[in-house]
């Protein structure tokens, strides 16, 4: 009977596949990968991996303390590898996002408001970061976030350094 | 079971095999021991049996899914979300220059009772069209009961997140085992702390682990919600069992294992690339692409979505690139 081992990818440890083109042209699969990406970005770059219209998934390399941020709507935070603190603060109405507000902006200050919680993520958790709350992430180690949001004044496109061109 | 009850349904009495013929405008449906035989005025064609119930599961289950789904290179369905086109030959370019192809624009309902029915009366006790070739019998051989609890599954549609308060809970031993092939993967809960009164909205929960207990191959369903950015995982074994063909971009996060998707043109089926997926690869599928995955052993896949309801519009008058991203 076989034994069936499960491969996930990791910061030290990924391959990447590949586009092998028939008749097409490779950068419409804007293929890249999450690791790679992690492994040549500074701590807690948010570089778009993906993006359709306003929507952005940000690959995140997280290691030692973020900055504080604000959102104004849920964003998801998937840990791809590594162990990641989130802590949670309620926004106080004067830290709330400006109107329209999409993605995340950093607070600039420590929160203000009372505090909801904290997670311990490691790989394979997903944690909600909700509407109208201030998240810090810090990670001891260098760990990877996958990040569902929307884009905004803070996401980096790499497209041409992260995916396969020919 | 309602679906049996619907009397929109135009069915015969069972052939010489057991199985109801179906009659959908000018199509006709019927089964025997091995194969499906669906017919139009300007044309017929043959399935196997297995293969055809298992997109017809998918095509039922998804409400018709986002763009078409093929069943194979000439049969299946587009999704204009109220009503559906059934088409044979329309995405086959050597049928479409035979003019052999044919298209008929039914409501979504309608349509959906046939299929349900069809789906209930072919699939027989020993099948689950849901399940991979190795976890599940033969949908061979002459009628022999039903497994109307497969074929009805509840679709899993998050509305914010899993584990959130009203909404898709975690997956237990107790109904959804650890699959065979995913054995090794980790099943540690997140700490969770919420303060007292932030218990709704701290939340967090182990996908993976999640993921491993799926009793479904090859289903998209909801587990996160940013606005119209739905997060779609699925875990995919042996061969997706439709040709997807987009009506806006999507995109694959490969999160386990490996998967090769073949991508043709969507119109005509003409190939244009394979894509091989690893462990943290990410790719783009164009708006105008069909795709059918390989999975060689079972895998997690996290299909992207974007639910706006404008897109097939945009991208069908060209107001939109059919690619995501120019650089
Ligand atoms: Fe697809």
């Amino acid at each position: 009977m076989t034994t069936y081992v499960t491969r996930f990818g990791s910061l030290n440890q990924y391959e990447k596949g590949g586009v092998e083109i028939i008749d097409d042209d490779p950068k419409r699969y804007t293929f890249s990968n999450i690791f790679d990406v992690a492994a040549h970005s500074r701590p807690y770059e948010k570089v778009a991996v993906g993006k359709n219209r306003q929507y952005v998934l940000e690959a995140i390399r997280a290691e030692g303390d973020s900055d504080w941020r604000r959102t104004a709507h849920d964003e998801f935070a998937l840990v791809m590898d590594g162990e990641v603190e989130v802590v949670l603060h309620r926004l106080s109405p004067d830290e709330e996002p400006p109107e329209g507000t999409q993605g995340s902006i950093q607070l600039g200050h420590e929160p203000a408001g009372p505090r909801m919680g904290r997670v311990v993520a490691r790989r394979g958790h997903m944690t909600l970061l909700p509407a109208h709350a201030a998240y810090r992430f810090r990670a001891e180690k260098p760990a990877v976030v996958l990040l569902q949001t929307i884009e905004g004044a803070d996401t980096l496109y790499r497209w041409g350094e992260i995916c396969q061109t020919h | 079971m309602t679906l049996l009850m619907d009397t929109n349904v135009i069915a015969s009495e069972p052939n010489a095999h057991g199985y109801a013929e179906f009659t959908l405008g000018e199509f006709h449906f019927r089964r025997d021991e091995y194969f499906v035989y669906v017919k139009w005025p300007t044309g017929s064609h043959v399935m196997s049996a297995d293969a055809f119930l298992r997109a017809m599961q998918r095509d039922v289950a998804w409400n018709f899914f986002y763009g078409i789904v093929n069943f194979d290179g000439v049969v299946g369905t587009v999704n204009h979300y109220g009503t559906v086109d059934l088409f044979a030959g329309r995405y086959n370019d050597a049928y479409r220059k035979a003019e052999m192809d044919h298209v008929e624009n039914f409501q979504s309902e309608n349509i959906k009772a046939t299929f349900e029915r069809m789906l209930a009366d072919w699939t027989n006790a020993s099948f689950d069209p849901f399940a991979s070739p190795e976890e599940t019998g033969s949908a061979f051989g002459d009628k022999n009961g039903s497994n109307l609890a497969a074929v009805t599954r509840r679709r899993v549609a998050s509305r914010r997140m899993v584990s959130c308060d009203d909404d898709e809970q975690l997956r237990t031993d107790a109904t959804h085992p650890i699959n065979r092939m995913f054995a090794d993967v980790a099943q540690d809960s997140p700490l969770v702390e919420p303060e007292p009164g932030f218990e709704s909205d701290v939340k967090a929960y182990n996908l993976f682990a999640y993921l491993s207990r799926s009793d479904v191959t090859w289903n998209p369903s909801v587990v996160s919600v940013c606005k119209d950015s739905l997060y779609c995982p699925t875990t995919e074994e042996y061969i997706l069992p439709i040709i997807h063909g987009n009506d806006r971009v999507e995109w694959f996060v490969q999160l386990s294992d490996e998967i090769i998707w073949a991508v043709e043109d969507r119109d005509t089926g003409a190939a244009r690339t394979r894509v091989v997926m690893k462990p943290g690869d990410v790719a783009s599928m164009p708006a105008n692409i069909r795709h059918q995955g390989y999975a060689p052993k079972r895998a997690m896949l996290l299909v992207w979505e974007n639910a706006d309801g404008a897109l097939p519009e945009l991208y069908a008058t060209g107001k939109l690139p059919s690619h995501p991203v120019d650089f």
